[in-house]
């Protein structure tokens, strides 16, 4: 009796007593995503809490302290942004493009220069980075001109339009000089072209231009004695096809890196891990992190740590295919290119396949704007996979 | 979602696998299937080894009298793979330490490019013995002289100078050659060697076991503070005693200084083959020879005519003139080509074949008997003798057997092996066009006063007279006694070997030594003026050996005492006159020093029987 009136009583199973989970919206977002990035950003504040005692005199902690802050912070913006709705981005494509080119812009102006190249603000708190914020900015207002201009002009023209709208910030970047970024942003504008339907052969010119480009700038420039890329960007590049070639600088990294991996074994070495404790290996707190893991954790934890990457991605191309309109999957495919990209880009460099790029490994590499910008960027996966749920339950409903 | 959309999805997705397949196959490649290679290159990388050197064994004379030892020093060092890069930069470093070492920059760069020869890995002493003055202005000014570093090392010390400086041999940085050699096979590059001498003999025992400093680095190479080190703590070498007498060594270098003349001499006991004394002249300060020499010391002892570096016992081949004659002797006494108490006239000259063969001074002897041909020398006698045997090789069997023209098996490096001219030789060397005649008489009839073509060193005739002197058994001559570590303690000694015995007639060789004692102090002997007064009694023999282009070479050999002799002395000395001039008196002067103790209980006793005499 009691239980029929109690049926009865609520007909609709939504709306009328929506219990504390429905109230956050947790019913709606990617369980296996969200605990992919909650746990990459956990671990790396746990590898650099190990690795990193001894890197700042007095504070043993110094760098996973901060780390924790940024995740904190970043989970934070990363639920903010999965209760809104990311359609209205495509609304704000002008306004968000122009901060991202004027926020990239203004780096060369009041930027302070770490290490020969400005690509940051002096915060109080923290430097920011704009250039790691802007990849997030750039899907969200690529696709939006993509999705807009759909229906102007030839399908050439088209395309023209959004490589140039996708490169010239990619151009800013690479001024500052940020080599790394700027082939993320390229990687973007691809991306989302390629997700917004351009065609096959337009991307088969493309790629030709590409190589011709490549052999450009790395043999005939220098040839003719015009360089474009600096002397270390021009080294980092070509030395990982050789790296025992000249194993002082930079091969000698990449080839340290291989060593500290290796040496991992199966299980790791632990605190024994002396190629990534007593610096042999650079950067080891941001660009070649993945080689602490390797070292610390053997093929296991390096393992486990790919495997939530896959996770990740996995989950954020499956938003692609579930988005309730073209711009989500245009951001989703954005943003999903964007995380593949760096992965692979980042970890072989690791392995010693691809060039020393200066590109972070996403959530694991210690630095606020890039651990920011990537949960922001989940937030957005978050916010689409939400939309479209949201939609299927409304679809149902009525 | 249009079917298009979805293939370019479905294509995204492939590619996205696909990478990720590449990354977990190199993950694995690296970590599972390389991961120990990795491991191993890892823990290289971790570590970096230092090798402090060992100090080498003392060198000892018998008595345990301290002939080389060591002091620490502090060298100035180079390490051209930590100078600058930019060639201006290097430039100037070099001129900065040249201007401190009191050196130019031509020559810093010539040295270093020997030394880099020699030992590529090695760092390049520039100099030796810096003061301290120089280290601290070094340490305080250490940016600006990248790849310099001050290293305390071990240096032979020669308490008295140039003494033994032939047998001592010196010290050096091991070449490349010498460390593909089996007995360097431990060795590494810039450790350093006995070169020469019996530092190159005894070398194994000499030299100790370099110690190991294992630091934990990080990449700089900077030690890490926590680097735990793994030591092991340098072995000095062992001391090695020599069978040499200090006080025989230096009388026999003395002597042969005095008379300035370039030779050498060899004191050595006639039963063990131990070597008392054995030098040359002239010498040279092994203490200078340690690199990096100036130009003054290079040519001083590399082109030198004189040739300091040689050791004239050992190495130097002349003819031996009538010191030669108690091996014809005993040679024709047991082939029968003369018998004791045969009396030969003695002209003053023996014409064979129409060659005329002279006394010396043409002096006319008379009638002589081999004691007496002995005592006077009587170059006839014995040329008689080798006319006797000239074509029977009994002269060559004999000299052959007591060891003259063959090795000695001297514990040296550098032994001379010489030429005992015979029939077989010069028909051989006739036949092949090497000389205008074959043998003929008059080649033994040389032989036989030791003149001609025989070519041989003070050692190999030490060894045959010491053969007679003990009664037939050929000694080995050697300079090792024994072998002590650092506490005295023996532990190993060399054993005194004979290389073989060789069988001869009790009365031949007791009148040989009665000719050679008359000889000494015998009422018409050669040396009777230089030995005369000796107290006790010896046997020996004069030579005068004629060397195309030079004055005659002034020899003499001589065992003491009569008859039954403990020790063989040779001495030679180039253009010395005759024997009696030169070679007799400085082997007194040996003499006196070997025998000073029983000389002045002699002495004493003498003259507590001239008082006693007195007194009654």
């Amino acid at each position: 009796m009691y239980a029929t009136r109690a049926r009865r009583a609520r007909p609709e199973p939504f709306a009328v007593h929506p219990g504390i989970a429905e109230r956050l919206g947790l019913p709606y977002m990617d369980g296996p995503m969200a605990i992919a990035a909650f746990a990459l950003a956990a671990f790396s504040v746990f590898v650099l809490a190990q690795a990193t005692v001894n890197d700042v005199p007095g504070d043993p902690y110094y760098f996973a302290d901060r780390q924790a802050i940024y995740a904190v912070l970043g989970l934070a913006g990363m639920y903010a942004l999965a209760r809104v709705d990311y359609s209205r981005f495509r609304e704000l494509r002008v306004g968000i493009y122009t901060f991202l080119c004027v926020s990239v812009a203004l780096v060369f102006v009041f930027g302070f220069a770490a290490r020969g190249s400005r690509r940051a603000f002096e915060l109080p708190l923290f430097s920011f980075q704009p250039s790691e914020l802007g990849k997030v900015l750039l899907v969200l207002a690529l696709a939006g001109f993509v999705i807009d201009g759909a229906r102007k002009g030839s399908e050439v023209q088209r395309t023209v339009r959004y490589l140039c709208l996708g490169l010239a910030p990619a151009a800013l970047v690479f001024l500052q000089p940020d080599l790394g970024t700027a082939l993320v942003f390229g990687a973007i504008t691809l991306a989302v072209m390629y997700v917004g339907g351009v065609r096959w052969t337009h991307f088969a010119v493309i790629g030709a231009a590409l190589v011709a480009l490549t052999a450009a700038v790395l043999v005939v420039a220098p040839a003719i004695g015009t360089p474009i890329l600096k002397g270390y960007q021009e080294q980092r590049l070509t030395s990982f096809v050789n790296p025992s070639a000249d194993p002082a600088n930079a091969g000698y990294q990449q080839n340290q890196a291989k060593i500290a991996i290796g040496s991992g074994e199966v299980t790791g070495r632990g605190d024994r891990a002396t190629q990534t404790r007593l610096d042999f290996v650079p950067e080891r707190h941001t660009d070649f992190i993945f080689a602490v893991i390797g070292e610390r954790y053997g093929f296991l934890g390096a393992a486990f740590v790919l495997s939530l990457y896959a996770l990740l991605i996995w989950r954020a191309l499956r938003t692609v295919t579930l988005s309730k309109n073209s711009y989500g999957t245009l951001v989703a495919g954005g943003i999903a290119a964007m995380l593949l990209f760096q992965v692979f880009v980042n970890v072989g460099m690791n392995l010693g396949i691809m060039p020393i790029t200066g590109i972070p490994l996403p959530l694991m590499s210690y630095g606020g704007s890039s651990v920011l910008a990537t949960l922001l960027a989940v937030g957005i996966l978050q916010s689409i996979h939400m939309q479209a749920r949201l939609s299927q339950r409304s679809r149902f409903a009525w | 979602m249009s079917n298009r959309l979805t293939l370019r999805i479905a294509v995204f997705g492939g590619v996205a696998v696909v990478l990720f397949a590449i990354l977990f196959f190199r993950l694995w490649l690296i970590q599972v299937i390389d991961g120990d290679k990795y491991l191993a290159e890892a823990k290289n990388n971790r570590t970096r080894s230092y090798r402090t050197s060992a100090p080498r064994g003392e060198i000892l004379d018998r008595n345990g009298n301290v002939l080389v030892a060591n002091r620490t020093s502090l060298a100035l060092q180079v390490n051209p793979r930590k100078l600058p890069e930019d060639p201006r930069q290097r430039r100037a470093e070099l001129a900065r330490l040249a201007d401190l070492t009191h050196s130019t920059l031509p020559r810093v760069r010539r040295l270093m490019r020997k030394e880099l020869k020699l030992a590529p890995a090695a760092p390049v002493t520039l100099r030796r013995d810096v003061g301290h003055f120089l280290v601290y202005y070094l340490k305080e000014n250490q940016a600006r002289f990248p790849g310099v570093e001050v290293q305390r090392v071990f240096v032979r010390d020669y308490p008295d100078g140039t003494l033994a400086a032939h047998l001592l041999g010196t010290v050096g940085e091991v070449t490349e050659e010498e460390l593909k050699e089996p007995r360097y096979r431990e060795l590494q590059p810039a450790d350093e060697i006995g070169q020469d001498g019996v530092e190159d003999t005894y070398d194994r025992y000499l030299r100790g076991t370099p110690g190991l400093t294992k630091v934990q680095v990080d990449a700089l190479g900077q030690p890490t503070p926590n680097g735990r080190l793994v030591t092991q703590a340098p072995v000095p070498g062992d001391d090695l005693k020599l069978t040499i007498d200090e006080k025989v060594q230096v009388a026999g270098e003395a002597a042969l200084a005095e008379r300035g003349l370039p030779g050498a001499f060899i004191t050595m006991d006639v039963h063990t083959g131990e070597i008392l004394g054995l030098g040359s002249f002239p010498t040279f300060e092994p203490a200078s020879l340690t690199p990096p020499l100036t130009q003054a010391q290079v040519d001083e002892t590399y082109r030198n005519p004189a040739a300091p570096l040689a050791d004239r016992a050992i190495s130097a081949l002349y003819p031996t003139g009538s010191t030669f004659k108690p091996i014809t002797a005993i040679a024709a006494l047991e082939s029968g080509h003369v018998t004791l108490g045969e009396v030969i006239e003695d002209p003053g000259v023996l014409i064979i074949g129409g060659q005329e063969f002279k006394n010396a001074g043409e002096a006319a002897n008379g009638s002589v008997d081999l004691v007496e041909a002995l005592e006077v020398s009587s170059d006839v006698f014995f040329y008689t003798l080798g006319w006797r045997m000239w074509n029977t090789g009994q002269l060559q069997h004999w000299a052959h057997k007591l060891g003259i023209g063959r090795p000695t098996g001297i514990d040296l490096p550098g032994g001379a092996e010489g030429l005992l001219p015979s029939q077989h030789w010069r028909n051989q060397l006739y036949r092949e066009g090497g000389t205008d005649r074959p043998w003929s008489a008059g080649d033994n009839v040389q032989l036989a006063t030791g003149q001609g073509d025989l070519q041989t060193n003070p050692l190999q005739m030490a060894v045959a007279y010491a053969a007679l002197g003990n009664g037939g058994t050929i000694v080995t001559p050697h300079l090792g006694l024994e072998v002590d570590d650092a506490a005295g303690r023996v532990l190993k000694e060399f054993e005194s070997r004979s290389r073989r015995h060789v069988r001869m007639d009790p009365t031949y060789r007791a009148a040989i030594l009665e000719g050679l004692h008359d000889a000494a102090q015998g009422g018409r002997g050669t040396a009777v003026d230089v030995f005369g007064g000796f107290p006790i009694p010896v046997a020996g023999k004069t030579g005068t050996a004629q060397r195309t282009g030079h004055e005659d070479q002034s020899w003499y050999g001589v065992l003491a005492p009569y008859p039954d002799p403990r020790i063989v002395t040779f001495v030679t000395m180039e253009e010395g006159g005759f024997g009696s001039e030169s070679a007799a008196p400085a082997a007194l002067k040996i003499l006196k020093a070997y025998f000073a103790g029983r000389l002045a209980r002699e002495a004493s006793a003498a003259g507590k029987a001239g008082e006693e005499g007195t007194g009654g």
